[in-house]
């Protein structure tokens, strides 16, 4: 059953921040969405998490609705970062694990492992305060998944953090999927998104515009990249019919096409034109679609 | 009350108690105290101990024998006859031998005294001269008059006169003393605790909601367990440096008879003692539930002193009313105020010490300021909710009415 949200709508006096949303996130999925800022994606959260009532519509988590006798069930990473910066780094996870029902004995096992895992053990006995801001990202992250939560929420969990640990952290979300954990998390990073999700929906407004998995989505776009590097002249590249969209690069163009039969075209345009290094045929990105999407609603 | 109510209170019980802040204030406050009951003795360990020699120039047949035989029992001036000239005594205090020097001398059958001296700030020792010069001068005058002794004393003895209260109830003279005494020190602690940690829990929920741990906290438990947890937390941190800084002052007040004999402190009124800390919890509680509300819309920990202002002054008022009750606690105006929930836990309390208030007002006020805290809370926990949500750039009243609409569905 999982997580579901049936016509969940939420408005503030006038302003609608979520509208109507239906979703259904299946248990021990990875689920992503996307939207720019001020999309209802963090509104969303809170509804789930039951810090605001939602104006129409319901939520449930395996068919009950959710309460604060769920919250050991249920992990949060919020937007917004922030933790006690007096506090020890044991004190706060003992604390913040305590009121999600946890035993100090268990959190000081669980929360060890973690540290261990970020290469951070050092810090245990530290104030917070002394931590650098991606450090102090772990040591939330831990705060998150310490009881070892059914679901998880993650606000944009990656941002603002370096390369490596981004791999750190996206190797410990993948971990704690396949143990069973059903995860939830936003981002405007398309790829993070790509490499970690199979099903997504893209907010925009308050409104759900795509939602779906993303093998079917990028089937159902139907539109191509066509990416070629080389020599050659590309500006009379637009010319040929249904080639939608060029993008000059540092080593060739990338091209959007209609559909696969283009690229055959393309291929006869610029065949002994010059001297090309690559010729490849791609799937759309998740990039492409959200701009597609959003940008024709903007349009509208 | 659940187990997580519990985490909270303990939690935010135990981080305050180990804090820095609370050891160094806990140890000044009662450092003060101790101070303050030992004043007598610190005052006599400063002055110097010496002997202030005061030379003295009588142009009059007796004066000087009488002034001796008046200050013999002061160990501090020690009186010396100066037969010389007035300009050799003049260079004896400039250079520091003697204190003072003073010339008596008699003009139209009164005494004529001059005091001279490097300078005339310090009033104790004028003082003590003048009080023996006046004694002096009955003695002589009775002389001449041909006064007896008895006669003189008959004459200056004071009047007796007896206060006695009609109404049953009513406080002696002694109690009412004794009564006032320990309302203004009651008064004044309610007034600095209310002020010192309602202050204290504002900071605290605006610099989790500015540190932006507050969203984490209220996924796990309710935003209103969350607030009592730490309301309570709080309350009980009060009541632990209430008592430490209380019993330093009990303590070594027992051997100061000084504030001993001030206070009564022999018998401390022990329903006087429970109606205290009533009326200071309920005050406590009242404000506390004020100022966490205000803290949970302010967005950064430097705008707190700006929200907590009017409230401030809320308590501030109530402090000066209960000052001025304090000498008119029968004024129609104090009566009416002690029933107002926001003054009654100092005024109701000021009352009760002085005057002997029928239970009934007594139990009305508590109602009232009960019934006020209930609503407070109903209202103010819907606000706190919806307050720690919202993040604004800079905050005012209208954010009371926003995180009121937050929490509607």
């Amino acid at each position: 059953m999982g997580l579901v949200l049936q016509h969940v709508t939420k408005q503030f006096g006038s302003f609608t921040a979520v509208d109507d949303v239906t979703l259904c996130i299946p248990e021990q999925h990875m689920f992503g969405f996307l939207g720019a800022n001020g999309a209802g994606k963090t509104t969303t959260f809170r509804m789930i998490l039951g810090l605001l009532e939602p104006t129409k519509g319901e939520i449930t988590w395996n068919g009950e609705r959710i309460t604060y006798k769920h919250s050991h069930l249920i992990g949060y990473l919020p937007e917004e970062r922030g933790l006690y910066p007096k506090l020890k780094v044991k004190e706060q996870l003992i604390y913040l694990g305590r009121l999600r029902g946890l035993h100090k004995e268990e959190i000081v096992k669980e929360m060890r492992y973690w540290l261990e895992r970020f290469k951070i053990p050092q810090y245990e006995n530290q104030k917070v305060e002394q931590l650098s801001k991606g450090n102090q990202q772990k040591i939330q992250f831990i705060a998150a998944v310490l009881h070892r939560p059914q679901l998880l929420i993650l606000d944009e969990p990656f941002s603002g953090l370096d390369p490596v640990n981004v791999e750190m952290l996206k190797k410990a979300v993948i971990d704690l999927q396949q143990k069973g954990t059903t995860i939830v998390f936003s981002s405007h990073r398309m790829e993070h998104v790509e490499q970690l999700c199979e099903h997504i929906c893209i907010m925009h407004k308050g409104k759900p515009i795509v939602h779906g998995s993303i093998k079917e989505l990028k089937r159902s776009f139907g539109k191509k990249n066509v990416i070629i590097h080389g020599e050659l002249p590309f500006e009379t590249l637009t010319d040929i019919p249904g080639v939608l969209k060029m993008e000059k690069m540092v080593e060739g163009v990338r091209l959007q096409v209609a559909d696969e039969s283009v690229s055959q075209r393309i291929l006869e345009h610029i065949y002994a034109k010059g001297f090309i290094r690559t010729f490849s045929l791609e799937e759309p990105s998740l990039n492409d679609i959200f701009i597609e999407k959003v940008g024709a609603t903007y349009e509208q | 009350m659940n187990n997580k109510f519990w985490i909270v209170f303990l939690h935010t019980y135990v981080t305050k108690l180990k804090s820095k802040s609370f050891f160094i204030s806990t140890i000044i406050t009662a450092f003060i105290v101790f101070g303050i009951s030992q004043l007598d003795r610190i005052i006599e360990a400063f002055s110097d101990g010496g002997e202030k020699t005061i030379g003295v120039i009588d142009e009059t047949n007796g004066w000087y024998e009488s002034l001796q035989a008046q200050l013999q029992s002061n160990k501090e001036i020690k009186l010396i006859r100066h037969d010389k000239s007035e300009e050799q005594a003049k260079k004896l205090v400039q250079t520091e031998q003697w204190y003072a020097y003073i010339v008596l001398h008699v003009q139209n059958g009164q005494p004529k005294v001059t005091y001279y001296a490097k300078n005339i700030a310090d009033t104790d020792v004028t003082y003590e001269v003048e009080q023996a010069l006046q004694h002096v001068k009955i003695a002589m005058m009775a002389k001449q008059i041909g006064l007896t002794y008895d006669q003189m004393n008959a004459l200056y003895a004071p009047i007796a006169m007896e206060k006695v209260a009609l109404e049953e109830h009513a406080k002696t003279e002694e109690q009412l003393n004794q009564a006032r005494a320990i309302v203004y020190v009651l008064l004044f602690a309610m007034y600095m605790f209310v002020l010192m940690y309602g202050s204290m829990i504002m900071m605290e929920v605006a610099t989790e909601k500015s540190s932006r741990i507050m969203e984490i906290l209220i996924s796990s438990i309710s935003p209103i367990q969350q607030l009592f947890g730490k309301i309570l937390g709080i309350a009980l941190l009060s009541l632990t440096q209430f008592v430490i800084i209380f019993s330093v002052g009990y303590a070594s007040m027992k051997n100061s008879d000084m504030l001993r004999q001030l206070l009564g402190m022999n018998e401390l009124p022990l329903s006087l003692m429970i109606y205290g800390i009533i009326f200071f919890l309920l005050g406590y509680l009242l404000y506390a539930m004020l100022f966490a509300v205000l803290g949970s819309i302010v967005s950064r920990v430097e705008e707190v002193q700006q929200m907590a202002g009017p409230v401030t002054m809320l308590v501030v008022a109530a402090f000066i009313m209960a000052m001025f009750g304090l000498n008119a606690p029968e004024s129609p105006f104090i009566t009416a105020m002690s029933f107002i929930p926001f003054f009654a836990p100092m005024i109701m309390f000021l009352r009760i010490g002085m005057l002997h208030v029928p239970v009934w007002e007594i139990a009305f006020s508590i109602v009232l300021l009960v019934g006020t805290i209930a609503f407070l809370f109903v209202f103010g926990s819907k606000i706190y909710r919806g307050g720690v949500l919202m993040y604004n750039q800079a905050s005012s009243w209208k954010d009371l009415k926003r995180a009121w609409q937050l929490t509607k569905k």
